[in-house]
């Protein structure tokens, strides 16, 4: 008998409810005081095609999806066909057999076991709409776990509207007794979950922790146009506006969302924008605009697989190079890579203080893995980070004593920021280059003094990043290997440690969050005491590698690249890891 | 009470003798004058071209953004702080051909700006090619053959986008333009000013004299600028007599009129250090 370990995957159509099913199982696991991790594969598509959703639930911690699924909840014959080789030996599959003409003999394998639930039926005799099947197999898998119908319960009167509720909750007990009825402890995989765990973790996506970190971080205007993995953070903000006195426009592309962004942030508040590679690719010039002006703003660059269009859905890390070199010419920028949701949180409010402080635009740099994946984690520490405006002037009138110049060259190039309306003040400023007062000037002495100036800021930055965490490391400090890496190849790794580990490998994890300004220091102090180094990214390229190389004038020892779309599955990165050393 | 003196500024003005951006200039300096705002209310925001200039001539608050990208950085500042006045000035290229994308968006969302069009119907600063509302065989360097389009038409545009308030001006007639920037700042929405501008050095064809000929005011003929449909076949009018003037005027409730949760306020003023997300937290538990 496996006891709180398992791996379950739901898979359908499009349209089907398959994400919104798995979050709900994910949910009910971590109310039984588990802990969960859901990711989901989706196509560019609308309705049909192949989806599915995998939830983790353990006891230990646990940071990613694993290779293989113990359950298969298919949902269609399509999926029960593409996923039945990742079923471990002693598996099971639980769908409507009658329904997909499944049966025991037809399975292939006879190391899998076949439980079929008339979940049509059940739906009909409901009077129910036909994605209610997804309840009465929750249901039913729930029975099969020996686990707890009435967490179940819980979760989906807080996830429907009452009425809806009352006859989900009935699907999921049609389900829950013909299993109990047909299958009562056949199955060799128990969930024993804790009822008084109830409500003390949360469960969000890496969008909604970003869009959560904004929010509290005083985030007043957000703009964007939609563009997968990007597109749920604007959802999220969206609703939230009234609520929070926001004004969040659906822009008519990432052109105007960046210059809108960037106008509201010349008028004074904090302002955000979302989008992936090719949005990101429009939004440049505008970038390069708020950093010639001096404009504060986030944007979010959530990468999927390029060139071009590439895989609109699924995930890469492609656009390392491309967010730090972004624009025309040269500039501070910010660039932090959240790895978990946790830091999708805490970095996005650290993003909106350095971007306000420093008064540059800030990139933070996730990807549909991280953005579209449920990971559980505390409630997030609301006094942890205050709110910092670095240099911004919020009285009504300026009362300095000499003429206000927006930007008045400083010892640390951060000159004072007053909002247009000031009294006293004319705020000017300008995508030419130009002079203290934002006048245009070609003059080669002045132009090279507010280059100057602006790069001080980049000397400020580092010095302030030393109060920062630019890096993690994770592991055992005298290791045998140590692996680096950045975003959200983050839980995959630490998976893999612990595989490894188990074979006796002791390896450590050296996770890179700020990526511009690189942390130089932060980095060689790890990497000079190192036995053998391994660079782990989504990408073709290796541009950490050719970071580290190039600030570091240090090689590493290997890569293990993927580039195929998908995020790297613990146990075959941890048998890449050991091939390569 | 602003007066010229505090208008001006330390600049030096580098467009040609007799640009007709100076028409512009002047008209908008005198604007502000009648309209007795304060300098500091005021934010000025302009693209790229001879126009972008602009943020250097006026002694407010600017911002001399992109190329093409006025109205969205426009609609942010008044987004954010109602409060301000805010007026975009465009070139023909930065706003019908750059910033294109923008335009009906702008005029659709209906925020209270107002847009001023410097139509020299030529680019300048990048020494003469055609833009969006070139006329057909005008002769530039990138149509040494004549250009083969018709021009684009941003009135007509504008009124089948529903613009509130729709107008076209002339930069050789400041007092009449003065009057149309009064009224184009004073309306509460979106304000499109159109100005037929003389670009003396590389627009050989649109010149202070073919205006002139040409040029009448609407006002002068009782056009009732509450009729969409008449303002319409106006703005089709080309050739020996063109309209100036206001095509069609007419109020509709702005686009923070319909964000009652944010009416009136300025999101400036609002503090951010201590916004609580405890609620949204417990509902993801």
């Amino acid at each position: 008998m496996i006891v709180n370990k398992i791996s379950v995957m739901i898979g359908g159509e499009a349209g089907a409810g398959i994400t919104r099913s798995g979050f709900l199982f994910a949910k009910v696991c971590l109310r039984g005081g588990l802990h969960v991790f859901g990711t989901s594969d989706y196509q560019s598509l609308i309705r049909g095609g192949h989806n599915f959703y995998v939830v983790r639930a353990d006891a230990e911690e646990i940071y990613s999806q694993t290779d293989a699924i113990d359950v298969l909840l298919a949902l269609n014959k399509e999926t029960f066909h593409l996923h039945r080789d990742e079923l471990v030996s002693g598996g099971g599959i639980l769908c409507d057999g009658e329904e997909l003409g499944l049966t025991d003999r037809s399975l292939g394998r006879d190391d899998l076991k076949l439980y079929s639930v008339p979940l049509k039926r059940f739906v009909e005799e409901l009077n129910g709409a036909l994605i209610m099947r997804n309840t009465v197999a929750l249901g039913a898998v729930v029975a099969l776990l020996s686990y707890d119908l009435e967490i179940l319960n819980g979760v989906i009167r807080d996830t429907f509207k009452p009425k809806v509720a009352i006859l989900n909750v009935k699907a999921a007990k049609m389900g829950y007794d013909y299993a109990r009825e047909h299958y009562a402890a056949d199955f060799d995989y128990r969930l024993e979950g804790r009822s008084s765990a109830g409500k003390q973790k949360i469960f969000l996506t890496g969008n909604e922790a970003v869009g959560l970190g904004a929010v509290r971080a005083g985030c007043r205007f957000f703009a964007a146009y939609p563009m997968t993995p990007a597109t749920p953070l604007l959802h999220f903000m969206a609703p939230l506006n009234r609520e929070y006195g926001m004004i969040v426009v659906p822009a008519e592309s990432e052109i105007a969302a960046i210059n809108m962004v960037a106008g509201g942030s010349f008028a004074g508040v904090r302002t955000m924008t979302a989008t992936s590679g090719g949005g990101f690719c429009l939004m440049s010039e505008g970038l390069g605009m708020t950093g010639m002006t001096e404009t504060p703003v986030v944007v979010m660059l959530a990468q999927r697989p390029g060139p071009s269009t590439g895989l609109p859905t699924y995930s890469g890390q492609g656009d390392l190079r491309f967010a730090i070199h972004a624009s025309q010419g040269e500039f501070p920028r910010l660039i932090i890579a959240p790895g978990d949701v946790e830091e999708c949180f805490y970095k996005t409010m650290e993003a909106f203080n350095l971007a306000e402080k420093f008064q540059i635009p800030a990139i933070l740099i996730t990807d549909k893995y991280l953005v579209e994946s449920h990971g559980e984690t505390e409630p997030f520490d609301q006094s942890k980070i205050q709110v910092d405006r670095g240099l911004l002037l919020i009285e009504d009138e300026y009362t300095g004593e000499e003429e206000y110049r927006r930007h008045k060259i400083t010892e640390n190039g951060v000159s004072l920021r007053a909002m247009p309306g000031t009294k006293g003040t004319i705020v000017r400023t300008n995508a030419d280059e130009h002079n203290e007062s934002g006048y245009t000037t070609e003059d080669p002495e002045l132009t090279a003094k507010m280059v100057d100036k602006r790069f001080r800021k980049v000397d400020a930055l580092i010095k302030d990043l030393e109060n920062y965490e630019t890096v993690k490391l994770y592991g055992h400090e005298e290791a045998d290997v140590t692996i680096v890496g950045w975003g959200s190849t983050k839980g995959p790794i630490r998976e893999a440690m612990k595989l490894l580990l188990q074979e006796g490998l002791k390896t450590n994890y050296l996770q890179i969050i700020y990526l511009d300004p690189f942390p130089v220091a932060n980095v060689r102090k790890v990497l000079n005491s190192t036995k053998t180094t391994v660079v782990v990214e989504n990408n073709k390229t290796s541009q950490l590698s050719s970071l580290i190389r190039q600030h570091l004038l240090m090689p590493v020892n290997h890569k293990i690249l993927k580039y195929d779309g998908r995020p790297f599955n613990p146990g075959k990165l941890s048998q890449r890891i050991k091939e390569v050393l | 009470m602003v007066t010229l003196e505090d208008l001006n500024t330390p600049k030096k003005n580098t467009w040609c003798p007799r640009c007709g951006n100076f028409g512009i200039l002047m008209a908008f300096k005198k604007a502000l004058m009648q309209l007795n705002l304060e300098r500091d209310q005021v934010v000025l925001v302009s693209g790229i071209g001879c126009h972008g200039k602009m943020v250097n001539y006026v002694n407010v608050n600017g911002l001399h953004g992109i190329h093409g990208r006025v109205l969205p950085l426009a609609t942010g500042i008044k987004l954010v702080n109602p409060s301000l006045t805010v007026v975009g000035f465009a070139g023909d290229a930065d706003c019908y051909d750059e910033g294109w994308g923008h335009f009906s968006h702008a005029i659709r969302r209906n925020i209270d700006t107002t847009l001023i069009v410097h139509n020299n119907m030529v680019l300048g600063l990048t020494t003469g090619q055609t833009t969006a509302t070139s006329q057909r065989g005008f002769k530039t360097k990138s149509t040494p053959f004549g250009s083969i389009l018709p021009a684009l038409n941003p009135v007509a545009h504008a009124l089948v986008s529903n613009g509130t308030f729709v107008a076209r001006g002339y930069s050789g007639d400041v007092e009449h333009l003065t009057s149309l920037m009064v009224e184009a700042i004073k309306h509460r929405g979106f304000a499109l000013l159109d100005v037929f501008q003389p670009c003396v050095t590389f627009n050989y064809l649109n010149t202070y004299d073919w205006f002139h000929q040409r040029v009448y005011k609407l006002e002068e003929e009782e056009h009732d600028y509450t009729d969409r449909q008449k303002a319409l076949e106006k703005s089709f009018e080309w050739g020996d007599r063109i309209p100036i003037g206001i095509f069609c005027k007419k109020e509709k409730p702005t686009y923070r009129d319909n964000l009652p949760h944010v009416k009136g306020m300025s999101l400036t003023k609002v503090p951010i250090t201590d916004v609580d997300i405890t609620p949204l937290l417990e509902s993801m538990t």
